[in-house]
């Protein structure tokens, strides 16, 4: 089989099964099930700290889960040789939250980096094949700057192109529209389902953007927080997650401040408990003449 | 400790693998990158020595001077110059130089490269972090710190020479040969050999602290004087080792 070859419509891409990985004392994924198939957009959504970026890592395989299986194109990645490993990484396209830029390229050096690694073009191919790939991401003209010199936006559009440098059948994102103003988000948005929709591709996108969710993903999953930490609370399609029963998936829709789903508990505990002890006179009011030297 | 331990020889086996193994299935090193190295690491690196290496001469030349004098045996300040330099304060002195300006900006770029995931992107990318980065770095230094010793020693011994000619009033052929006199080419070796053994655990500990940053900006800071720190130290202790080796 090519590395570039799809999989049969009914092998799922992705398949993880029972992940589970712990930071000591922590769990931040609990038994997390789910598979990804050719063409879908699989959106990863949930609040901060539910352990989605987490995830995302275990499925690039720079993390290695506590237990559970993570099988990426049939090929189970938890337990691959480093050298596999690499081949692997051929097949997929990745876009950091932040970027990631190398620093000390230019942003067409970083676009042109997995071609000049991955591939026999020749030096004018790759320029042309960089220059079209800034063009979709808008940044026409600015591939002679260092990454220090453009804006957030721009970099997360420059690491966009570079993720999709060599047109992979399987691109992973993180938080893709986070830091971008509304049009770039829509353009960022457009070019997502284009990935999918004209070259067939599948994206799987870590996001907490709702407009986003709805607008490109065509299956979503849930992680909660609190006392449902690392677990997937929903599971389905757009309008499957939007009629979700679960208070919490509700809050986060609707962007409740108060509810299942915010880890704000805690907090209220500790002020009650510390109101409690100052009200039985535990504490004493630091006086006037205790305060001056 | 132990973990610091675990990750630094975790860094030196893999190192090995992408020396001398790697190529052999692939995967050559990276001469582009390394001649980048060997400019940062090595030539711009070559004033500062220049500069210590002179004075160190020159006040060599002077010390000696002043207290041979009093026995009326100045004639062995070459000798002593010369001796000094290549078997000790050569090798020690362009290593901390290049602990100070190589080995901290190695672990600062690594750590900030760490932090803002560009390390984890090269992975993501299958360009192996040790082939990209650290090997280069490590070739670099392995040639470099060698050559900066021998110019170190020629600067050194030109400041003096500078003492010897204009305030001794010795001959430059006088100088030259007796500072050659109390030299073994067996002395330029280990000379030559010890500036290789401090090269690799700079380029090392500099390597492995700076891969293994965490915390954001005040981890790289932190990174980058224990890495200055610790060099110093393991510098100073491998010196002291190699001296009761081939000298004592």
């Amino acid at each position: 089989m090519s590395p570039h070859s799809p999989v049969s419509a009914a092998e799922p891409i992705i398949e993880v099964d029972s992940l589970v990985r712990h930071f000591g004392a922590q769990k931040v994924l609990d038994g997390v099930s789910f598979k990804v198939y050719e063409g879908d957009t699989f959106v990863i959504m949930g609040g901060s700290g539910c352990g989605k970026s987490t995830l995302l890592r275990h499925l690039i395989g720079t993390e290695k889960p506590t237990s559970g299986s993570i099988k990426i194109f049939g090929q189970e990645i938890t337990t691959m040789r480093a050298d596999a490993m690499q081949k692997m990484r051929g097949r997929y396209g990745m876009l950091f939250q932040s970027g990631a830029l190398l620093q000390s390229l230019t942003v067409a050096q970083n676009v042109a980096l997995p071609l000049v690694e991955h591939t026999q073009l020749d030096a004018g191919l790759i320029d042309t094949v960089v220059k079209m790939k800034l063009e979709q991401v808008g940044l026409t003209g600015h591939g002679h700057k260092k990454p220090s010199e453009i804006s957030g936006g721009m970099k997360k559009r420059a690491a966009l192109a570079r993720a999709l440098a060599l047109d992979p059948p399987l691109v992973f994102s993180d938080e893709p529209t986070a830091g971008l103003d509304p049009i770039m988000t829509a353009v960022v948005d457009e070019l997502t389902q284009r990935l999918t929709q004209k070259i067939g591709a599948t994206v799987v996108v870590v996001t907490h953007d709702m407009n986003s969710v709805f607008r490109i993903g065509t299956r979503i999953i849930m992680l909660g927080t609190g006392p449902h930490q690392g677990k997937i609370i929903a599971a389905g399609t757009p309008e499957e997650i939007r009629a979700h029963p679960h208070p919490a998936v509700q809050q986060f829709i609707n962007g409740d401040p108060q509810g299942d789903g915010s880890d704000d508990s805690g907090e209220l505990l500790y002020r009650e408990t510390l109101l409690g002890t100052a009200a039985a006179g535990r504490y004493s009011r630091p006086t006037m003449s205790s305060a001056t030297p | 400790m132990t973990t610091a331990f675990r990750q630094y020889f975790e860094l030196c086996g893999s190192l090995l693998y992408w020396l001398f193994v790697a190529p052999f299935r692939g995967r050559g090193w990276r001469i582009g990158h390394t001649f980048a190295q060997i400019v940062r690491i090595g030539v711009h690196a070559v004033p500062m020595a220049a500069l210590t290496a002179l004075t160190i001469g020159v006040v060599l030349a002077m010390q000696s001077a002043a207290q041979l004098a009093k026995l009326g045996a100045t004639v062995y300040v070459p000798g002593l110059v010369s001796s000094s330099l290549i078997r000790e304060l050569a090798p020690l002195v362009t290593a901390v130089i290049v602990i100070g300006r190589s080995g901290s900006s190695i672990t600062a770029e690594l750590g900030t490269m760490k932090v803002s995931e560009e390390i984890e992107a090269l992975e993501v990318m299958a360009i192996p972090p040790m082939s990209w980065l650290i090997v280069p770095r490590f070739l670099a230094m392995v040639i470099m710190m060698p050559l900066l010793t021998v110019f170190s020693i020629y600067v050194g011994l030109a400041g003096g020479w500078l003492i010897g000619h204009y305030s001794l009033h010795m001959s430059t052929a006088f100088f030259v040969s007796h500072a050659l006199q109390y030299v073994e080419l067996s002395d330029v070796g280990v000379g030559l050999l010890k500036s290789g053994v401090f090269g690799v655990l700079i380029v090392t500990i500099a390597c492995s602290i700076g891969l293994n940053v965490s915390g954001g900006a005040e981890g790289v800071g932190l990174a980058t004087t224990r890495s200055v720190v610790v060099s110093l130290l393991t510098v100073f202790l491998a010196n002291a080792v190699l001296t009761a080796l081939f000298f004592f």
